[in-house]
């Protein structure tokens, strides 16, 4: 497994007992709050591949007064299958995709003012950086929301970083870029 | 630029700064708005002129040109006697380090700017044990600077700038010489309290995590503010 992977995020969610779709999917939207929501149909998708691979089971259904729901309960070989994923070493990524620096070369290229847009794209990144600090700081964040807003802050900053560099090197790169 | 057509007048206004050290231009015609109550993060590269520019706001450096206004005075006009009492009552200040008196324990230390504002002494080391608890090192009050932790001693800074309710608190790299935690937590102090006074701050940083607790930033250049458009 490569991206990021909801059926092992499922799985652990699952971790702490049956559950059906709809809960796992507030669950996973509160403890990972920066992270993209879950749509229901994918969580929906991903329990019956958990099923289908014997990873999970269905525990049976029920309606408590509303719409029916199925509960879903991890199998032993889904809690295995967990423990090796939680356990296994995230690959450091060997490409990083970085639009900020392609924009930067094309607009060296197109003749543009690559500058001005370091500039517009500072502002944005601190902008979102201010929102997280300020969601980080409030006196009711609990701990969860402050490591995420601070994994998302920390990889902001890079960016601002490598954009305050590039920025001071561009008479350099726009040398390097027109000679090529 | 940051002036603005129409809108609050600014607390302070600082107007084609020019100020050379020695022959080396540390601001070359930096111009900038403090408005009351906001924080203000002053970045750039070093060498830019962010702490001279703090300087001159803080009517500590007079600039060799240009004009610093504060709620209608000139800061480069006023005698020496006015900007003291000005920074003894209207302004603080917290730096990287090095700024508590190292013979002095933490309550004295937030003390003495009361005490020199005239307080009685029981009064100013009351409000200074009132204002370290605030900061969460009141259980620190009798040790001396050097037997404090960095995050420590600048909360107890962080104190004593704001103990007289200044207007303004200008902080040059406060968490500059800080690891990640600490540095959060003296800027999760800093502004919540600013923000409850209505204290303004002006944050020098070259921390762009530091910046983000600003409400607004300015970029500086080679001793001059860059245009707004750039940065916002």
């Amino acid at each position: 497994m490569i991206a990021m992977s909801t059926r092992h995020i499922l799985l652990g969610l699952l971790a702490g007992g049956p559950s059906h779709g709809y809960d796992l999917k507030r669950r996973h939207d509160e403890r990972f709050p920066q992270a993209r929501p879950l749509a229901y149909g994918q969580v929906y998708t991903t329990l019956q591949r958990l099923v289908r691979d014997g990873l999970a089971e269905v525990e049976g259904t029920g309606s408590d007064g509303g719409p029916e729901r199925t509960t879903y309960r991890s199998t032993e070989q889904g809690d295995r299958e967990l423990a090796r994923w939680a356990a296994e070493i995230a690959p450091p990524a060997p490409f990083v995709t970085n639009e900020i620096f392609a924009k930067v070369v094309v607009s060296i290229l197109a003749g543009g003012d690559p500058a001005a847009y370091l500039g517009a794209q500072r502002a944005a990144h601190l902008e979102r950086m201010r929102r997280l600090t300020a969601l980080k700081t409030d006196p009711g964040a609990d701990l969860a929301t402050v490591l995420s807003a601070d994994y998302a802050l920390n990889h902001l900053d890079a960016d601002l970083r490598w954009m305050t560099t590039t920025a001071a090197r561009l008479t350099t790169l726009t040398a390097e870029v027109d000679a090529t | 630029m940051n002036t603005k057509a129409e809108g609050p007048v600014p607390l302070l206004a600082a107007r084609d700064l020019v100020k050379t050290y020695g022959g080396n231009p540390a601001l070359r015609g930096a111009s900038a708005d403090l408005y009351a109550g906001e924080i203000l993060a002053v970045t750039g590269p070093s060498g830019s002129g962010k702490s001279t520019l703090l300087h001159c706001l803080a009517g500590i450096v007079r600039p060799d040109r240009g004009s610093v206004g504060y709620r209608g005075e000139r800061l480069h006009q006023l005698s020496e006697e006015r900007l003291s009492e000005l920074r003894r009552t209207d302004f603080g200040v917290v730096f990287q380090f090095g700024q508590l008196i190292p013979e002095l324990t933490a309550v004295d230390n937030v003390a003495l700017p009361l005490l020199l504002a005239g307080t009685a002494r029981p009064a100013a080391r009351e409000r200074a044990g009132e204002w370290l608890e605030r900061f969460g090192v009141r259980g620190q009050q009798d040790q001396r600077p050097g037997e404090l932790s960095g995050g420590q001693e600048q909360r107890v800074a962080l104190a004593r700038a704001l103990v007289t309710g200044p207007k303004v608190v200008f902080a040059d790299e406060p968490t500059g010489a800080l690891d990640c935690l600490a540095g959060e937590q003296v800027m999760t102090a800093l502004v919540h309290t600013a923000r409850e006074c209505g204290t303004a701050v002006v944050l020098v940083t070259h921390d762009d995590r530091t910046a983000a607790y600003a409400d607004r930033e300015i970029r500086m250049s080679d001793g001059a503010v860059l245009p707004a458009e750039v940065t916002a």
